[in-house]
């Protein structure tokens, strides 16, 4: 018990209550700062976080001009890290899910497939993002390359994929979708290969179609494991950091700023460690609150639960 | 319900035939099984009848109906599996309600249906429970439960009782053959339990390798088995093998000792035959009769006792309802039943009859 306490204390526990002492303080680089209380958080959120939160997301959505209390360039930070998030996450649900269900019958070369589907989960993240930089680039695109030679673009025409702020968005979510798909196509997989083949044999025998077998067999089977694979890749889709800082550094106009590299860029690059700090202790309630969803939510079915009578 | 032919069926994985022209009647109503040693064919034939397995060539027809092309939902059958393969995230009710929903049968028909089918099985007081939360021998009735309740025209049962310990396979058999009674249904029940052929079915069919060995009523294949392997299958223990031959209408073992054939046991003379005669068919008799064994081991089973022998280098077994207690390597004399006694082809294993 004593050395993994220890560890725990060590790597875990110390390092997440100097994160949130620190936002408490307005300490420096260089400097270690005085006890501020909330004053950070006060800048940041503003006078009514409730009130920028959905001002922010009007703002962004509908294009209203709403005045915020708090600092615009943290709220966007928000606006983009759900925004990513949740479309990111969902894109990567489906295809993840639609890969394992392919992955998952029966074709030559089974082992290679299923081996090849894994390689953007192993290269490294720094190493793919500049591959995507490339693929991202306005004047070399292989993208935009490829649109002319089918017709699509004309000559001269170039897209701006990094440098215009919807473009921006949706080519880090492409990249972050395309990183995260492998992961969690074969952990449905293996999910789906858990489920006897005897069921959908009772099944086509009880008279499901293909879609009523999905429906109402495999789709309830892989709910735990969903639970699972789903609340990891939202928290690591919610803290990413790498390929935004490679492709877009937070731009262009902020537009694909996460709460992570805000927090890298106020905290280190600017100096401001109690600003920094307190920008990433602000993630912990939404982090939280995924755990809790996926937990309460999903996670708990009676049925997995052995045995006992209710 | 429906009668069932299945006519020089066959199956092929690839280049690899594994059942080889199959061809059995199956009247409306009847129980029939389809027993033989693991990987004879019987489960394979049993999931191109329900639609599983693709039928390679011959016909196979429910009812009037040829339904080699059909797929699964359009045969009408119901099927109980070895592993039951209920869906563990439904109620007992819910999986028994399963097919009907799925054909949007109104719900108070479902419901009743459901009732009905949990009232012949003892289910009641289960319907709301998880499959997890179910003993060995509660799933095994739900499995069944979700067959009745779909009343199909023919029930399939691929070796349900394997999973369960002998006493409530025991139960379940006798359970399995009275629901057959009361709801009727022609229903095709694969074994490789010889026991539960014998005692379940109206017709069995014994298989192997592929082939259809014999197809008969139980007292039949026990009486007058076809062939040396439909013999050694059927009755345990299982019958005890003699090689000798024919000589003056008697048969001579391997130790060249008399063992005289009944009247009508027609064998060419000096043919090389073997005599196949059941355990339970000898009797220890006194000198100069019968023939000389050596004691090997002796089993007592409370109301028999089983003795393991050998006559020179083959082994028999006799079973004896006294309680007899040879000692080991104790010479004794035992005597076959001359009307039970049973006589084959030596080289092709084939019963010989006159």
């Amino acid at each position: 018990m004593l050395p993994a306490a220890a560890f725990l204390l060590l790597f875990l526990a110390y390092p997440l209550g100097l994160g949130v002492y620190l936002s408490f303080t307005d300490a420096r680089v260089g400097r270690a700062g005085s006890w501020v209380g909330l004053e950070n958080y006060e800048f940041l959120a503003g006078k009514n976080p409730l009130w920028d939160f959905f001002a922010i997301i009007s703002n962004e959505v509908v294009g209203t001009k709403y005045e915020l209390t708090g600092d615009p360039v943290f709220w966007l930070s928000v606006f983009n890290t759900l925004l990513y998030t949740v479309v990111a996450s969902a894109l990567k649900f489906a295809i993840g899910l639609y890969l394992a269900l392919l992955l998952n019958r029966h074709m030559p070369f089974k082992a290679i497939i299923r081996a090849v589907v894994l390689v953007p989960f192993i290269v490294p993240t720094v190493l793919s993002a500049i591959a995507f930089w490339w693929i991202f680039d306005t004047n070399f695109s292989i993208l935009t390359w490829m649109l002319r030679s089918i017709g699509v673009l004309g000559e001269k025409e170039v897209i701006n994929y990094l440098g215009d702020p919807l473009n921006a968005r949706a080519s880090v979510i492409f990249a972050n979708v395309w990183r995260g798909v492998p992961f969690i196509a074969i952990t449905l997989l293996a999910g789906l290969q858990t489920v006897s083949p005897s069921l959908y044999e009772a099944a086509t025998i009880d008279g499901a179609s293909r879609w009523q077998i999905f429906r109402y067999i495999t789709y309830p089977l892989l709910t735990p494991i969903i639970a699972v694979v789903m609340t990891f890749s939202v928290l690591f889709t919610f803290t990413d950091f790498q390929l935004i800082w490679v492709l877009t550094r937070g731009g262009p106009f902020n537009s694909t700023h996460l709460m992570a590299t805000l927090s890298y860029q106020s905290g280190i690059l600017g100096g401001r460690l109690g600003d920094g700090a307190a920008i990433s202790t602000a993630m912990i309630p939404f982090l939280l609150a995924a755990i809790m969803f996926s937990w309460f939510g999903l996670q708990r079915r009676k049925w997995q639960h052995g045995e006992g009578n209710d | 319900m429906a009668s069932v032919t299945i006519d020089d069926v066959r199956k092929s994985f690839g280049v690899v035939e594994v059942i080889h022209g199959v061809s059995i009647d199956i009247e409306d109503g009847e129980f029939v099984v389809l027993v033989g040693p693991s990987g004879c064919g019987k489960s394979t034939l049993l999931r191109m009848i329900a639609g599983l397995e693709s039928i390679t060539a011959g016909a196979l027809k429910i009812g009037s109906r040829i339904v080699n092309n059909a797929p699964a939902k359009e045969r009408d059958i119901a099927m109980v599996f070895q592993n039951y393969a209920l869906y563990p995230h439904m109620k007992v009710y819910d999986n028994m309600a399963f097919s009907m929903k799925l054909r949007k049968a109104p719900k108070d028909e479902i419901d009743k249906r459901v009732r009905a089918a949990a009232e012949i099985l003892g289910l009641d007081q289960l319907l709301d429970r998880y499959p997890r939360q179910l003993s060995g021998g509660q799933r095994q009735r739900v499995a069944m439960g979700r067959a009745i309740v779909r009343d199909p025209q023919v029930f399939l049962f691929d070796e349900p009782l394997s999973n369960l310990d002998a006493k409530l396979r025991v139960a379940m058999r006798t359970e399995i053959k009275a629901l057959h009674q009361r709801v009727g249904g022609t229903t095709i029940y694969v074994t490789h339990d010889q026991i539960e052929a014998m005692t379940m079915a109206d017709k069995i069919v014994v298989m192997q390798g592929g082939y259809v060995e014999q197809i008969g009523a139980p007292l039949e294949l026990y009486d007058r088995p076809d062939n040396m392997f439909v013999a050694g299958f059927i009755g345990s223990p299982a019958m005890n093998f003699l090689r000798g031959r024919v000589q003056g209408g008697a048969f001579i073992t391997a130790m060249d000792e008399r063992i005289p054939l009944g009247a009508g046991m027609g064998a060419d003379e000096g043919r090389e035959v073997v005599l196949g005669v059941r355990p339970e068919h000898l009797t220890l008799v006194g000198e100069g009769q019968g023939f000389g064994v050596d004691v090997v081991v002796t089993e007592p089973t409370g109301s028999e006792v089983q003795i393991v022998a050998k006559h020179g280098a083959e082994e028999l077994i006799a079973v004896f309802r006294e309680r007899h207690q040879p000692a080991v390597g104790e010479r004794m004399r035992v005597a076959p039943d001359p009307s039970q006694l049973h006589l084959f082809d030596g080289e092709t294993g084939r019963a010989l009859r006159a």
